[in-house]
């Protein structure tokens, strides 16, 4: 399959509007549907197309085994991490209004999308992560 | 109507699934299950669940269980059950769907707007969400503010799953470290 020329071109031309719509999703979610489950998933699966075209040795020299172990923990730290900057500030765990952005409104709206942006990197990275460990064994 | 319709397809694709003794077309069959239970969603304007649907269930879980499939057997084992222990799946399945059938008795009327589920937090969130958390998408605002720790707690899960896998099927071979 990996030498399927068809399939590498349509994957070439795919993968960059797929991470597009990917960080849309992410951008949007508060306005549209979607978020950053989805955005992740989606960012995901841009990647596991590639490894389907061009084998997955190619496809994990894209996003690194080292970095995507990284930003897994990321991700999570990003949203727990929020959380305790708001005990900081004097709040209750996860009580945005109380980031420093001036009016509650505002810090609701920012750590909403802090969170997100949260969600989104350790999605991505943990679906990323469970392909390449589950299609390991031989290649394709 | 087109509900039923697509209720319908869903009750044909499961069938199809059970019966398929090859197992990649049992994955195949699953992931346009989940298309479908898309639509359905989408019919009920639930459309961030019928977005997840599409891209988790019909996109990367059958992926997924391809790629599983390349550590497995491809084809089912024809072990047969023999007595009566052959029907005992079939009167489970009968009993709980009665049961399922049973409790919808008492649901209210479909699109009521009357119903208990209409009346209890949802006229709050509807009301206040906007101009409390800045987001228009109350989906959204009640995932990410008003149960934050719920998704806090799934993306616990969804890191716990990477943990997990890693644990047990990352290669600790000399030559691959």
């Amino acid at each position: 399959m990996k030498n399927d020329v068809i399939l590498r071109t349509v994957a070439r031309c795919m993968v960059p509007f797929i991470l597009l719509f990917a960080f849309y999703v992410q951008a949007h979610g508060e306005i549209s549907p979607g978020g950053g489950f989805q955005a992740g998933v989606i960012f995901a699966s841009a990647f596991i197309l590639i490894a389907l075209a061009v084998g997955k040795e190619k496809a994990r020299e894209k996003f690194k085994q080292k970095i995507s172990d990284f930003t897994c923990s990321l991700g999570l730290m990003i949203y727990a991490g929020i959380g305790f900057i708001t005990i900081l500030f004097g709040g209750l765990f996860l009580e945005y209004g109380k980031l420093p952005f001036g009016s509650a409104e505002k810090g609701n709206h920012l750590g909403m999308i802090g969170i997100e942006l949260g969600v989104g990197i350790a999605v991505a990275s943990v679906m990323v992560t469970i392909f390449f460990e589950i299609a390991r064994k031989e290649d394709d | 109507m087109i509900n039923l319709m697509l209720l319908l397809f869903l009750v044909v694709i499961a069938i199809a699934a059970i019966q398929a003794k090859d197992l990649l077309n049992s994955i195949m069959y699953l992931s346009v299950y989940s298309l479908f239970m898309a639509l359905v969603w989408t019919e009920l304007n639930a459309v961030d669940v019928a977005f997840t649907e599409a891209a988790v269930g019909a996109g990367v879980s059958g992926v997924f269980m391809i790629a599983a499939l390349t550590r497995m057997n491809r084809f089912e084992s024809s072990r047969e059950r023999t007595g009566l222990g052959k029907y005992f799946p079939m009167a489970v399945v009968a009993v709980t769907a009665a049961m399922l059938f049973y409790a919808t008795v008492d649901m209210p009327a479909y699109m009521d707007p009357e119903a208990p589920i209409h009346k209890h937090v949802a006229p709050y969130y509807i009301e206040h969400s906007e101009h409390e958390t800045g987001s228009v998408n109350i989906v959204t605002s009640v995932l990410a503010s008003y149960r934050g720790f719920d998704t806090l707690g799934e993306t616990s899960v969804v890191f716990t799953a990477a943990i997990s896998v890693i644990l047990l099927l990352r290669r600790r071979d000399k030559n691959e470290k």
